[in-house]
């Protein structure tokens, strides 16, 4: 059993700052890390990986900074790390980076026959959810959303929960498939020290677009059909003033005010 | 058994240095950082020493993370609404060699372990070291609260900060008076380049630091600052916890204060406050300095209260310090011995070198200046009035301003125990 | 494009009162007048007018006529009908350019479908244009008359068994095939389980561009091409993305952001059925069993009040009270992260970038700062009552009734208040 995880490097969400001066983002500040959903990904693989036995592979599109959440994936229990990283990359959409993933994906099987693929359900910095079914689409796989547990893998053939809003259902799939996955997958683990250690000397694998002999006009920001036009601080919505006085006397007029409205 | 040559517990740059000269030299050499990665956790007003670097990594500068390097040095005697000034600046220092450079230590420690890892040091985040394996009266190793989380070394290097849990785990030295540490406190606020370079008066891509004493601490024990990066301005200030818990004032409220004062606000108005931070900062000096080396242990950086308080250097301390270490050990290596005796050339070359040279020059005044807070009430507010009256234009003759002035500056305390304490400060600094 | 009023017009008003734009108003003249850049045509307007005053522009009026007596408001018949009528689309000046994918779950419509109805009327008026739907399903045509009365021009529909249960594969086919045949220049869906699953595919087997997630949508009138506005970083900014060179331009947006229309009943649509040959034996995957949460659902998105607590409220205690106003009221209690996080409140009550997306009438914030992750959640909130110590947070400046204190001596209050007034309004309502 061969499972490729696709993860992303994203900007920790809860420190990113807008300069309000010139409304562009201060991205400088927040630190990178392995975007949440990928890593619940990485630790159902490693899960799978540990009942059927086999490997697991990480793939990530990024600058070489990206190494660090490889690493941290071989921390985690992974068995190969691929870092696709060129400068044409540069500035590619969902469409784009689906392709480049799909092409290093497609690169990895030509040594190793993939048999299910990863993606946490979105990015945390885009929450476009997108690249993940584009890949499937890609590599025709059928795709699977949202999945929130794996029930078996048996006789080539995946059952697994997909979560709805008001529940979930059960759908079965042959392998191999691509599979975007909920946080409630997998339980976070605490890599052990010798794992870390061999994180911490782990040599990422990295390929620039030659190796995998993707086209350069379908990437970058040439290869991707939407562009961003502009970036603008939300409306902000302006209250009124201050009810003030008595307890008695605020809540009263409150209350007058709601029952008007719901009148 | 996970073995290696030296344990570096911390990734600042006391630890950074330690593992840079053992990479170098092909020692096996491991570096544990509690933060998502080295840097990430670090905090310092800014100031990186040209020298202590370059003993390190030649010509770092072409190649380092920096801000601005530094032409003029400010520093700033507070009033109310008035300022005493005095400073230096040097164009020189905005060419190589360059003297020191404002440095933001999130992007800078993050390139220096790049450079370790390079050099062949294997670092690893995210861990946290809870205490040192002892056997038999030595240090051989370290545990961690990862599972199957012992590593062993022949020597472990200490490099985890102000509140170095391992040392204290040790009996090396003792939890801090607060007295002996300071608490610092500094935000970043975001401006234009230029308009940076036109507030301070400096060419492109120069920079400026301003030490602020008096008003800007409320005249509690410490000093404020001013650094300039490349898009940011970092302020903050500095006191005494000891200082500040009898003053009942929260450090956020004396650093607004500060922003607010007359003087400083022109320099940051309309920027953003877009970080915040918050420090200890060992201040006791000389006297607190614990012991440096036990048997397979060795301590450095803040961890070994090397900061210099007057001088408000401490990363340098850090680095030499880190550099000494390691090279202590390279002639333990080389004998295949650990022990007390073998790794204290450390200590001796620690203190015949500037670290503890300029520690011991100042050991008592820190003390002198806390016991009395005249010095910062008293006598630096005097400054102050001394200048206003010395340069206001009145029509009393400047004799008799003198006069006036020096009854002032003596008068609040009486003669004699103002020359006393005067001296005895001047004396406790020569 | 606009309706025409003769000048029979005795300025009676009711058009005005009529229209769900605002396009008409009395004029000077004590006739009815209509704003052409607001008007879309929607005819309803004609149908009010006592004295047939208002007509369509004589462009339009020829292809009603030729279509009208046909299939006007039909529902389930469908052997009279063209199985494809792209010779008539090419005809049409107002051909539907804007094209909506109909979600249901068993012939349940989904409520954001409606939404991105009213949104897309509002592209297709500014593009000249009208507004086709997609409707995938097994036997979905109970639901032409409701997506027809809320603005459809044009229904697409695929009947077929596989469609059933909802899988990415057919339906994807289906889309595709669909906008292979009618280039559509703008294909909007909702940013749901469904929407999401499907756009991405969809957008990759066409190689075309997809904004996702979108909450502000208007159209570039000059270059006539969609910009899609969302909301990036956790809502501390937006971005608006464009999609150039390729057709259609694809966004999903989010529910309970868009207005739908107003339903209007017996408007005029056209109905076109297409086959699209479907099997269930090349679909490898299999729907087994859907499994619904016993535990009763928390409709925070279709609550017209609600009562929400952060981590101002500290205790468990204070959501209980918080479920007491919520019960006298009639409302629904939800929170921030901070809520959700202490352990004070499930997960599935949460509100926000994280949670759900809400638009009550009524939104009271018991100590809640206003981050932005949860602001973008709530703030379509016709009212907001934020109560809070702190005057100066975010949620007490966009409140409409900010009140500055502790929530633990207001709730109280509150309470005691609203179950005396409602008390004597049920008293009231008994005796009439």
């Amino acid at each position: 059993m061969h499972i490729v995880v696709c993860i992303k490097q994203v900007p920790d969400a809860a420190q990113v700052k807008i300069d309000p001066i010139t409304n562009t983002l201060d991205r400088s500040s927040a630190p990178a890390i392995l975007n949440p959903y990928d890593e619940h990904a990485v630790e159902a693989a490693i899960a799978i990986k540990k009942q059927f036995g086999g490997k697991v592979s990480v793939i990530s599109m990024g600058p070489m900074m990206a190494k660090d959440i490889i690493k941290k994936c071989i921390s985690m229990g992974a068995d190969a790390g691929y870092l696709l990283s060129d400068r044409s990359f540069a500035g590619s959409d969902t469409l784009a980076t689906s392709y480049i993933l799909t092409m290093g994906i497609k690169k990895i099987m030509e040594a190793d026959p993939v048999d299910l693929v990863l993606c946490g359900k979105q990015a945390v910095d885009g929450d476009t959810a997108q690249v993940g079914p584009g890949i499937a689409r890609r590599l025709n796989f059928p795709v699977l959303t949202y999945v929130q547990k794996v029930e078996s893998i048996e006789a080539g053939t995946i059952i697994v929960q997909r979560k709805m809003d008001n529940g979930y259902e059960i759908v079965s799939c042959p392998l191999p498939c691509l599979l975007t996955v909920e946080k409630d997958i997998s339980e976070l683990g605490y890599a052990s020290l010798p794992e870390m250690i061999r994180a911490a000397k782990y040599d990422v694998i990295t390929w620039g677009v030659n190796i995998i002999a993707a086209d350069t006009t379908k990437m970058g920001l040439k290869g991707s059909p939407t562009s961003v036009r502009k970036i603008f601080a939300p409306e902000e919505r302006v209250g009124g003033e201050p009810l003030e006085g008595d307890i008695k006397t605020v809540t009263g007029i409150l209350v007058s005010k709601v029952m008007e409205k719901l009148s | 058994m996970n073995k290696y040559d030296v344990i570096i517990v911390g990734a600042g740059v006391a630890g950074l240095s330690a593992a840079y000269v053992l990479a170098k030299a092909g020692v096996n050499v491991v570096v544990l950082e509690r933060g998502l990665n080295p840097g990430s956790k670090n905090v310092m007003g800014g100031v990186l020493y040209r020298q202590m670097m370059e003993e390190l990594i030649p010509e770092f500068w072409k190649d380092a993370p920096l801000e601005r390097p530094i032409v003029e040095q400010r520093f700033w005697l507070m009033g109310k609404d008035a300022v005493t000034s005095g400073g230096y600046k040097d164009l020189e220092w905005s060419k190589p060699p360059y003297n020191n450079f404002t440095v933001f230590r999130g992007k800078f420690d993050a390139w220096f372990a790049s450079k370790c890892v390079e050099a062949g040091a294997l670092i690893i985040n995210e861990t946290v070291a809870v205490e040192c394996i002892v056997k038999e009266g030595k240090v051989v190793g370290v545990r961690t609260t990862r599972p199957d989380g012992d590593l062993y070394a022949n020597v472990v290097i200490l490099a985890d900060g102000v509140n170095s849990l391992l040392a204290r785990r040790l009996g090396f030295h003792k939890e801090w008076r607060p007295s002996q540490v300071a608490l610092a406190i500094m935000e970043q606020i975001k401006l234009p380049a230029l308009t940076i370079e036109e507030r301070f008066n400096v060419a492109s891509g120069q920079g400026v630091t301003i030490e602020l004493y008096g008003d800007a601490t409320l005249g509690m024990m410490g000093t404020a600052f001013i650094y300039t990066n490349k898009e940011h301005v970092s302020i903050g200030c500095g006191t005494l916890l000891s200082q500040l818990s009898q003053s009942k004032i929260t450090p956020y409220d004396l650093l607004d204060r500060l922003k607010q004062h007359p003087l400083v606000e022109p320099l940051i108005k309309g920027g953003e406050a877009v970080e915040y931070y918050a420090h200890l900062i060992p201040e006791g000096g000389y006297h607190s300095v614990p012991k440096l080396v036990g048997n397979g242990v060795m301590i450095i950086g803040d961890a070994a209260q090397l900061v210099n308080g007057i001088h408000r250097e401490g990363s340098n301390l850090a680095m030499t310090s880190g550099r000494l270490a390691a090279e202590a050990y390279l002639i333990a290596h080389r004998v295949g011995d650990f022990d007390e005796r073998m790794l204290s050339p450390y200590a001796v070359a620690i203190t015949e070198s500037y670290v503890i040279k300029d520690l011991k020059k100042y050991k008592n005044a820190t003390h002198i200046m806390e016991k009395n807070p005249a010095y910062f009430n008293t006598y630096l507010p005097a400054v102050n009035e001394a200048a206003k009256e010395f340069l206001s234009v009145d029509g009393r003759p400047k004799r008799s301003k003198q006069w006036l002035i020096l009854k002032r500056f003596f008068g609040h305390r009486g003669w004699f125990r103002s020359l006393w304490e005067i001296i005895k400060l001047g004396r406790s600094m020569k | 494009m606009t309706v025409n009023i003769a000048q029979t017009c005795i300025g009676c008003g009711a058009c005005v009162a009529e229209c769900p734009y605002g396009a008409i108003d009395i004029g000077p003249e004590s006739t009815a007048i209509v704003n052409p850049s607001v008007c879309v045509n929607c005819e309803q307007c004609i149908a009010v007018c006592p004295v047939q005053a208002i007509s369509l522009p004589p462009e339009l009026r020829h292809i009603v006529k030729d279509l009208e007596p046909d299939h006007h408001g039909s529902c389930n018949s469908s052997t009279d009908l063209p199985a494809s009528s792209e010779a008539m689309a090419d005809m049409t000046p107002t051909r539907d350019l804007v094209w909506v994918l109909a979600e249901h779950e068993n012939n349940v419509l989904a409520s954001v479908t409606l939404e991105l109805i009213g949104a897309a009327t509002d592209l297709a008026r500014k593009l000249g244009s009208t507004v086709g739907v997609l409707l995938l399903g097994d036997n979905p045509e109970c639901l032409i008359s409701t997506l027809q009365d809320h603005g459809a021009d044009k229904i697409y529909i695929v009947n077929h068994h596989v469609l059933a249960n909802y899988r990415t594969e057919p339906f994807m086919q289906c889309v595709v095939k669909l906008v292979q045949k009618y280039s559509p220049d703008i294909l909007l869906m909702g940013a749901t389980t469904l929407g999401r699953d499907l756009a991405g595919a969809v957008a990759t087997d066409l190689q075309t561009g997809l904004t996702a997630d979108c909450t502000q949508l208007d159209i570039d009138i000059e270059k006539r091409i969609l910009l899609a506005s969302r909301p990036a970083f956790g809502g501390n900014i937006m971005a608006t993305i464009l999609c150039l060179d390729h057709k259609p331009q694809m966004a999903s947006v989010r529910p309970r952001v868009m207005q739908a229309l107003a339903p209007v009943s017996g408007r005029y649509c056209e109905v076109i059925y297409e086959s699209i040959e479907l099997s269930e034996e090349s679909i490898s995957k299999k729907v087994l069993q859907i499994v619904r949460d016993n535990i009763e659902r928390v409709k925070l998105d279709e609550a017209k009040i609600i009562v929400a607590g952060g981590r101002g409220m500290r205790e468990q205690n204070g959501f209980e009270m918080l479920k007491e106003l919520a019960n006298i009221l009639g409302g629904v209690v939800g929170g921030s992260r901070g809520a959700t996080e202490s352990g004070c409140l499930e997960i599935k009550r949460q509100i926000g970038q994280t949670g759900q997306t809400v638009a009550p009438t009524i939104y009271f914030a018991f100590g809640i700062s206003g981050a932005i992750q949860h602001v973008v959640g709530m703030q379509r909130s016709e009212v907001i009552i934020a109560i809070n110590p702190d005057r100066n947070c975010a949620m007490m400046k966009m409140a409409t009734y900010p009140i500055v204190g502790d929530a633990y001596t207001i709730i109280p209050e509150l309470i005691k208040q609203f179950s005396q007034v409602m008390a004597s309004r049920q008293q009231e309502g008994s005796h009439e």
